[in-house]
């Protein structure tokens, strides 16, 4: 969740959704994203929707936060259920934050228990929780296991000390390999989420991570370009000279010497910056983000969408618990989607996967684009003339893409 | 004597004899303005309580850069033990650009104050003014400014002006504009020395005309000395290079405001007003005359400006072309100087091609441009006119490097100028190095004093207008100063260098440049575009090139990440976003072939040290 909320426009008090929302919803996946909004401590490098302890209290406390977010559950059934959307099983439920497992386990299970008995839940239905490698036991591994999550994210982030210090992660990397063991055991999937980039990194630093993750043997790794986003601790440092801004060049080098070690490891990429052994590791939530599925983003600065409306919650706790404690719904703003605008997203959104873009999708401007991106090495031809999907160098040039593409 | 005339005379009814025209020579920072404006204070005409600083400058940016660009001519009442005198003070223009304009003021007068900054000596414009005012045999009075200031050296100065004009070292008055010391002996001495106008009051009316400024309310004021007759309100009167009979509406003085009279007599300077709109219907150097008896024979001197330097001007945003084309119509109306045309450029879209007297003037009207019509322009590097020969006999005038024809030159002939340059002796060497570097040839050199020098060259104007005056300041620690003028032109071995990006060439980015040169600017462009260009999805190739011959080459490096790590549910929306505000930023992008060029990079390009001139005093 980015720290600055987008403009839009106002959200209407009790959360009702156009008539526009509901065509299609069929076809369409229904998800649930919880947003915990609570660290031990905050990185320099992070602008996302977290508080401390200290920075909290009274109704936005954080013993009394998943009381709240039921209450956003209840808001969701019954806003979707006016609306005259489906009834849909939801099939991911992914919690992140923040550090989710700064949460007692039971608040977890019993959130979970709670979409269940409202919306109903497929059978096969993912179950992610992100967690720092030192915020979970073994013990509590199981007890997530046991209340029905399957599926764990680690912010390992980096391998080597000066790289975590920099980020101002505490854990100690040794505790990674125990922490994937714990989850294994558990019965788990695991996930590891690296960053590379970080000022200080060196490319052996970086190998030493990738390397260090592959050895855990986990099922999926993301590996994020170290956004230095504005506002941050690490901006500022940037910015008074302390420490380097990334470099594109090193990023890339990084990026594809990752995508090289993941492939020799027999991992195959999926998205941009998502990798999973094959056999149906990819992570199906976040598949829904990309592939413009439903979703409701429970909690503040939580983004939400139903079938071309997006909105987003209050940022702060305290408002957020306050809104809903009065009834309201806790969307701060909205935008409803023209045409033309999710036309663009579903572009931009798709070329990311490896599956790529239906060229049926286009329209004749990015159908002209096609061939200079082949001829610059970006769009692979092999795939073509169906879909329009990323060569390595591509992938890295997304962004590049989807301007041509999109005229 | 009284600091105030008790009995001024009448304007058309005063006599020669009492009337004393004189203008001012010196250089832009000596101070003439500042003692323009205690003459004004001095003989009455501007009351105290509505003075204000460099009272007579009229532009905002004549008082910010302290240069004067129209001319002014001020009555003004002095008396004397032998009674009742009129001075006419005639403000010249003080840059190099404009020493046609200088020589008609002088024209206008029978005696100069030749004023030099007792700190600081004679700098080159004010000598090559003072040769104009000796040629037109005018009374030198050597006067030193600025006694006041703790670094005056009069005594030195005044030995310099002595020997420059042959008087006595003594003959030197001393006056600082800014107490007002001096200044009043100063008047008296031009009462004594200046020669009083002589002219045959019966005979047909001839005035010269100065200047002509456009007037938003009034159309076009002209200012005239006339040398005989008279000439009278409501009468009809004939410009006699374009035979155009206009009706007299107006006739006056400017006392420092204008004062509407009974018209001008022999010896007097004023002004009139036809209503004609446009400058170039009166122009600086044309004699006026009565259209009743109209004089046969012209007064000597006009002649027609002519465009010396060349420079597309492009507005920034492409939708303000028309606006720009308004504000040259409107600017036109007072620049008779002025010349353009409209020319279309691949790289910078819609423009004019516009011929200047000179960078200042350039500058000038570009810094108008901005901020009267609130413009944003993009000037390309500015040129010279050449005229090319071609093998077949064909002839052309080239004033935009991208017309440089590709077939068999024969010939190209270049613009020279005179060029003199004054510095202290101990840059002597680091002058010459520049002037041959830059093409020039000695013609002679003097000393002024013992530490003091002045060199004359023969150099190609191109090479002036590139970068030569600030070379020169920044080589001799500001010292040097410089004055040239025009001097016919000569065969040259040129080359036009080409920049391409990807291949295309990039039209606002063509030189004509001497061959030894080429290597130079290509090496030089290439380079600075190389930094310039963002990098591309791709390698961009940059080029120099003369003809089909690749004489530079650099390359910017394809882009090698341009995507945003994380886009999940919550950073769709400003992933977005930020796509439709770079699709925005995409507009302002030149396209050269498929690459993007944002205009910055022109602006940065063309700008910089690519014929660049002092932007502030010189």
């Amino acid at each position: 969740m980015a720290s600055a909320l987008p403009d839009g426009d106002p959200a209407p008090p009790d959360g009702a959704l156009p008539p526009s929302a509901v065509g299609g919803a069929a076809d369409r996946r229904f998800g649930v994203y919880v947003h915990v909004p609570f660290c031990r401590v905050r990185c320099g490098y992070c602008d996302f929707t977290t508080y401390t302890a200290a920075d909290l209290g009274g109704l936005a406390d954080q013993d009394r936060y998943a009381d709240t977010a039921t209450r956003e559950l209840d808001l969701a059934a019954t806003v979707l259920a006016r609306a005259g959307l489906p009834s849909r099983a939801v099939s991911t439920v992914f919690f992140g934050g923040g550090t989710p497992t700064l949460l007692p386990v039971t608040d977890l299970t019993r959130l979970l228990r709670t979409v269940r008995s409202m919306f109903g839940m497929d059978p096969e239905a993912e179950v992610t929780t992100e967690a720092n490698p030192d915020s979970v036991t073994s013990a509590s591994l199981a007890a997530l296991a046991e209340g029905g999550i399957t599926r764990v994210s680690f912010g390992m982030q980096s391998a080597v000390p000066h790289v975590l210090a920099s980020l101002d992660r505490t854990h100690d990397p040794a505790r990674v390999p125990t922490a994937v063991a714990w989850a294994r055991d558990a019965g788990l999937e695991v996930s590891l989420d690296l960053i590379y980039g970080t000022p200080g990194e060196s490319l052996a630093d970086w190998r030493t991570s990738v390397t260090a993750a592959l050895a855990c043997e986990p099922d999926h790794v993301s590996a994020y370009a170290l956004v230095v986003e504005d506002g941050t601790r690490l901006a500022a440092r940037v910015r008074r000279g302390e420490l380097p801004a990334p470099d594109d060049d090193d990023l890339a080098d990084k990026y594809e010497l990752a995508d090289a070690l993941l492939a020799d490891a027999g991992f195959e990429w999926y998205e941009v910056s998502n990798w999973a052994v094959p056999g149906g590791h990819a992570c199906r939530h976040n598949l829904g983000y990309w592939r413009g599925d439903d979703w409701w983003g429970i909690g503040p600065g939580a983004h939400s969408h139903v079938g071309g409306v997006r909105w987003w919650n209050v940022r702060h706790p305290r408002s957020y618990a306050e809104r809903l404690a009065a009834g309201a719904s806790p969307a701060a703003g909205r935008e409803v989607l023209g045409d033309a605008e999710r036309r663009a997203e579903q572009v931009l959104l798709a070329v990311r996967l490896s599956d790529g873009l239906l060229v049926d999708e286009l329209d004749d401007v990015g159908r002209a684009a096609v061939p200079s991106l082949v001829e610059d090495g970006l769009v692979d031809a092999s795939a073509l003339p169906r879909r329009v999907a990323l060569t390595r160098r591509g992938r890295l040039l997304a962004d590049a893409v989807v301007r041509a593409l999109l005229g | 004597m009284s600091p105030m005339a008790s009995t001024a005379h009448t304007p058309s009814a005063t006599p020669p004899e009492a009337i004393r025209n004189f203008s001012i020579i010196a250089h832009i920072d000596h101070g003439k303005s500042t003692l323009a404006d205690r003459m004004l204070q001095i003989t009455g005409v501007v009351d105290p309580r509505q003075m204000r600083d460099q009272y007579l400058d009229r532009m905002d940016i004549e008082r910010e850069r302290g240069i004067t660009i129209k001319s002014q001519a001020v009555r003004m009442p002095w008396e004397t033990a032998e009674g009742t005198f009129t001075l006419n003070m005639i403000d010249t223009p003080g840059h190099v650009d404009f020493t046609y304009e200088v020589s008609r003021s002088l024209a206008a007068c029978e005696g100069a104050v030749l004023l030099v900054d007792a700190a600081q000596g004679i700098e080159a414009q004010t000598l090559a003014n003072l040769y104009l005012a000796m040629e037109n045999d005018l009374t030198i009075i050597p006067v030193l400014n600025k006694i006041d200031l703790p670094a005056a050296q009069p005594e030195k100065y005044a030995e310099e002006l002595a020997g420059l004009i042959g008087c006595d070292p003594r003959d030197c008055l001393k006056v600082s504009g800014k107490t007002g010391e001096g200044v009043e002996p100063l008047l008296d001495e031009i009462v004594r020395q200046v020669p009083h106008p002589v002219g045959d009051p019966d005979a047909p009316a001839r005035a010269m005309i100065f200047d002509s400024v456009y007037d938003t309310y009034r159309g076009v004021v002209t200012y005239v000395r006339v040398i005989d007759g008279h000439l009278s309100p409501r009468e009809r009167i004939v410009m006699m290079s374009t035979r155009a009979t206009h009706d007299l509406l107006e006739i006056g003085v400017i006392s420092p405001e204008p004062v509407a009279g009974s018209g001008l007599g022999v010896g007097e300077v004023g002004y009139l007003i036809t209503g004609v709109k446009d400058v170039r219907q009166s122009k600086v150097g044309d004699t006026v005359t009565n259209a009743s008896k109209p004089a046969t024979d012209a007064l000597g001197g006009y002649r027609d400006p002519k465009p010396m330097v060349f420079s597309g001007l492009y507005p920034i945003d492409g939708s303000d072309y028309p606006a720009l084309r308004e504000a040259l119509d409107k600017l036109k109306l007072n620049d008779a100087a002025l010349v353009y045309e409209p020319e279309t450029s691949a790289a910078l879209g819609f423009g004019f091609r516009c011929g200047f007297l000179g960078l200042l003037h350039l500058e000038i009207v570009r810094e108008r441009l901005e901020r009267e019509a609130g413009l944003d322009l993009i000037s390309t590097a500015p040129n010279v006119v050449y005229e090319v020969a071609m093998e077949d006999g064909k002839k052309l005038t080239v004033t935009n490097p991208s017309e440089y024809p590709g077939g068999k030159v024969a010939e190209v002939r270049e613009p020279v100028v005179r060029a003199t340059v004054l510095a202290p002796s101990e840059f002597i060497g680091t002058i010459m190095e520049l002037c041959q570097q830059r093409r020039g040839s000695l013609r002679g050199m003097d000393y002024l004093s013992e530490d003091r020098v002045e060199m004359r060259y023969t150099l190609p104007l191109a090479e002036i207008v590139f970068d030569f005056f600030d070379q020169l300041k920044s080589r001799t620690r500001g010292y040097a100063s410089l004055d040239y003028e025009a001097d016919g032109d000569q065969v040259a071995d040129l080359v036009k260098v080409d920049i391409l990006l990807q291949g295309e060439t990039v039209d606002a980015f063509s030189a004509i440049v001497h061959k030894d040169k080429a290597y130079g600017y290509g090496v030089m462009m290439a380079g600075k575009l190389r930094k310039l260009i963002p990098r591309q999805q791709f390698e961009v190739p940059i080029q120099a090139a003369v003809g089909a011959r690749v004489i530079a080459r650099e390359n910017v490096r394809a882009m090698r990440k341009d995507v945003l790590a994380k886009c999940y549910g919550g950073d769709i929306t400003r992933k977005r976003k930020l796509l439709e505000k770079q699709k925005e930023g995409k507009k302002r992008m030149k396209m050269v072939g498929r690459v993007e060029v944002p205009q910055e990079a022109f602006i940065a390009a063309l700008s910089s040290d690519a014929g660049s001139t002092d932007k502030g005093k010189k």
